[in-house]
């Protein structure tokens, strides 16, 4: 095909052109942006927590008051919950992915440092790691010996007996590979406080952040310390998926039944934790895909009513063409060719305005830099929206017989 | 003239009326998505306290004496102590201390179940400082904050929970394991962001959306609510670990905001000159390392550092002005064709008197016409999606409307945009030369 006389048509209707390149152009770097944005998203709500998630339902309770017996009470909540049929393991605990509070701590790996090595979330509770369902590659749980009461810690903490406090952490497989490459961090050494220093005796696979995401978002360790339900803490319970439901209306039950005083702030499954943890993510998910549309709509209509007009404008020298020996196919031909070029020139620079774009969300919104293959599908999208677009008007313009070219208008 | 330009533009549009259709459909899609957001965008960056925000200041010190921090700006809040000497100092107009809590609430002879609610410490000052609106009674005076005065003022959502709505003033409210007489009902009140409390937008990562909750339900004295719910208050952050948890009156922790109120410039420079001479003397006394460490943004100010407008809310504006743009160029592809078709109508108009401008004139009219009509269904489109922003989880749903300004944006802008996308095909339509016109019919 050659697409001289086709270029030198588009001399003579310079500005329409134009016009239609830059929305293709527009279209193209917002369509590549915006799916990019839809991926980030979508891989953020597949984040995985390394927990057993559909195994477990939590009850958060909230923090009524700093009693002396709160540890009999826990430990007499935790006895009641293990009795219902189907649970197969519980526990009270400071905090949850996807959970409401989180508990952090610096880390270093060596007193002298100046300032925090690693920043990680610290998992408090009596069987965090069954009751999780998290994996241990190395090393070993806590025993039952290990574990202090908090009160204890805090006791310890304001007498500065730092010697006394318990001695043995576990943390995950990534926090352990950023802290060591490459070495064994089993029997290492993390300091939380200058002279308050823990020993690694087990590594998990996965275990996410308590709270939301943030940076480190596997950087997680578990200390062998038991929670009581004054710190406002979360039952835990773990069973079998299709015992959820019922598990969970008897652990209410059950806590009722003990204290029908206290406010449940909060209870569900850890499923219905999560979904409403991405529910912003998913609804501007779905606010992109939905701009998405409505943009190719819109410029697919834009390239449906221009080569209308186009065809309808060049009726006669269709006819004269056909009248001179050129086959349907050509007309048809002519058109598709013409769109392609137009469409080509609207990706070129689309291309350099979606480049333009991402660089002001790297700048503006802390994003990645946009993949390259976005731009050869973000093409492939535009040609073949073009080309479906221009297909109506194009058989149009094909059907024109020759006859036209004989009729003074 | 105008109405006969009316008729013809009536005509030409009824003449091709699927054209007419997308032109419409374009404008206002592009308006409704762009409004929608606007309007989102316009209540979450609005002034919370207009005529009032530029008298509002917050100082900030450097209370952490540990080397680790960095130190390149203060802590978003203070320690007890810092605060305290700021607020007991009474160098500004009016000064506050707020702090949030969860507290526990029963109502004495109702029988509404325990509530667990959040409880704002405060002082005297917070209630006309921030025109706070009373249904019933009033705050509390200097003397209650000074004698730990047992009383609150509540919220009006919390009176219509317990009392039904009816003045509740004098009644009994159970907090915790103390008993608080209520002096005070608030009218409904709902700032846009909860300005007072807002800190920390820094560590948000524009996830910003929370600073827009609702007020609290109890306010109550700053001294009592200490003795009240000790033991429940919430560190912003700590530098060393606090002894007993919840405690935080001696604790090396920083959780207390400092508001205060500087009527004028001179006052403003006073107060940042006594905010450095402060921070100067702790370093003296060997509270503070880091004594120039002192800053005193106004309220504006002070929500533009924390981003307070949720990066979500930033990028559906772009996108949807974006939007806007490309069926911005929709709409003049669209018009340039249909005008540029008209050759001979234009050519026959122009032979018998027609100038270019009555020509121009006639398809601006034309274009302003698609302007109105996208605007009624841009209009329509923007009610749609905001209450569709007012079914989303949000903290800022319940507050999201379209009031008189943004209702008149929308013609505005819809009109503009067409009369935009008109001029260039309707300058184009009026250059046609008749004569050739003529010739080729």
């Amino acid at each position: 095909m050659d697409i001289k006389p086709i270029l030198s048509t588009l001399r003579r209707h310079k500005f329409t052109a134009c016009l239609l390149i830059a929305q293709i152009a527009l279209t193209c770097a917002i369509v590549c942006n915006a799916i990019f944005l839809i991926g980030q998203r979508l891989e953020r709500m597949n984040m995985s927590t390394g927990v057993a998630e559909h195994e477990l339902v939590y009850v958060q309770l909230a923090n009524i008051d700093n009693r002396p017996d709160a540890m009999a009470r826990s430990a007499a909540d935790l006895a009641a919950l293990k009795e219902i049929a189907g649970v197969k393991s519980a526990m009270a605990t400071n905090q949850l992915p996807f959970g409401g509070s989180s508990s952090n701590m610096g880390i270093k790996t060596d007193p002298e440092q100046q300032n925090d090595e690693i920043n990680a979330s610290q998992y408090l509770g009596e069987d965090v790691i069954p009751t999780l369902g998290v994996q241990l590659v190395a090393g070993r749980d806590f025993r039952a010996d290990e574990y202090h009461d908090l009160a204890d810690v805090y006791a310890l903490l304001r007498k500065g007996d730092m010697n006394a406090l318990p001695k043995s952490v576990l943390i995950t497989q990534p926090m352990a590979e950023r802290l060591w490459p490459g070495q064994n961090p089993l029997g290492k050494q993390i300091y939380v406080a200058k002279n308050i220093s823990l020993t690694v005796i087990g590594v998990i696979r996965e275990l996410a952040r308590g709270g939301g995401i943030r940076e480190g978002e596997q950087y997680s360790a578990v200390n062998p310390i038991r929670y009581s339900a004054s710190g406002g803490a979360s039952y835990v319970i773990r069973c079998a998926q299709q015992d959820r439901e019922q598990v969970l209306k008897a652990a209410l039950a059950k806590l009722k039944g003990l204290d029908p005083n206290r406010i449940v702030l909060e209870k569900g499954t850890f499923d219905e934790l999560r979904h409403r943890y991405f529910r912003d993510d998913r609804a501007m998910a779905g606010i992109l895909v939905g701009v998405c549309l409505a943009l190719l709509i819109v410029t697919a209509l834009g390239i449906v009513g221009l080569a209308s007009f186009w065809v309808a404008q060049r009726n006669r020298s269709i006819g004269v063409r056909r009248a001179l020996g050129a086959t349907r196919y050509n007309i048809l031909n002519y058109f598709q060719t013409e769109n392609f070029l137009l469409t080509t020139m609207g990706i070129v620079l689309g291309m350099v305005l979606a480049y333009g774009i991402n660089l002001f969300l790297i700048v503006h919104y802390e994003l990645p830099r946009l993949p390259a293959v976005y731009f050869p599908v973000g093409a492939m999208l535009l040609w073949g929206l073009g080309q479906a677009a221009v297909l109506g008007p194009a058989l149009r313009a094909a059907a024109v017989p020759p006859v036209v070219a004989t009729r003074s208008v | 003239m105008f109405g006969y330009y009316l008729d013809m533009a009536i005509r030409s549009l009824k003449h091709n009326k699927v054209l007419t259709v997308l032109m419409v459909l374009a404008i206002g899609v592009g308006i409704g998505a762009s409004m929608t957001t606007l309007t989102v965008m316009h209540l979450l960056s609005g002034d919370p306290l207009p005529g009032k925000s530029a008298t509002l200041f917050r100082p900030l010190v450097d209370p952490d004496p540990t080397p680790e921090r960095t130190h390149e700006t203060p802590m978003d809040v203070m320690d007890y102590r810092s605060a305290m000497d700021l607020w007991s100092a009474h160098r500004a107009d009016r000064q506050t201390l707020v702090v949030q809590s969860p507290v526990k609430v029963v109502a004495a002879a109702t029988n509404v179940p325990p509530l667990m609610l959040m409880l704002l410490s405060t002082t005297t000052d917070f209630f006309p400082m921030f025109d706070v609106p009373f249904q019933y009674g009033s705050g509390w005076t200097a003397d209650d904050d000074e004698r730990r005065s047992r009383v609150a003022v509540i919220s009006a959502s919390l009176n219509d929970k317990l009392f039904g709505g009816a003045n509740s003033v004098g009644r009994t409210l159970h907090l915790r394991n103390t008993d608080v007489r209520i002096i005070g009902v608030l009218k409904p009140w709902r700032p846009s962001p909860l300005f007072y409390m807002v800190a920390g937008g820094r560590f948000a990562h524009g996830d910003t959306a929370d600073f827009y909750g609702k007020p609290e339900d109890v306010f109550v004295p700053f001294s009592s609510s200490l003795e009240i719910n000790d033991g429940n208050f919430q560190q912003f952050t700590c530098w060393a670990l606090p002894k007993i948890p919840g405690h935080l009156i001696d604790a090396p922790c920083e959780w207390v905001t400092v508001w205060v109120q500087l009527g004028d410039a001179g006052k403003a420079a006073a107060y940042r000159r006594f905010l450095a001479d402060y921070a100067a003397q702790q370093k003296s006394l060997g509270r503070f390392t880091h004594a120039e460490n002192t800053r005193l943004p106004n309220l504006m100010e002070w929500l533009d550092y924390n981003g307070v407008v949720p990066s979500d809310v930033h990028l559906q504006t772009w996108l949807a002005f974006a939007f806007l743009a490309i069926c911005l160029f929709n709409t003049i592809g669209l018009l340039l064709a249909k005008f540029l078709r008209r050759g001979g109508e234009i050519g026959v108009r122009r032979a018998l008197g027609a100038t270019r401008g009555a020509i121009f004139a006639q398809f601006l009219m034309e274009t302003a016409l698609v302007g109105v009509l996208g605007g009624v269904l841009g209009w329509l489109l923007t009610l749609a999606g905001l209450s569709l922003v007012r079914r989303q989880p949000t903290p800022y749903a319940d507050m999201v409307h379209l009031d008189v300004l943004m209702f008149a944006t929308t013609f505005a802008l819809s009109i503009a945009v067409s009369l935009l996308a008109g001029a260039l095909p309707a300058f184009r339509a009026s250059r046609v030369a008749p004569a050739l016109q003529l010739k080729t019919q």
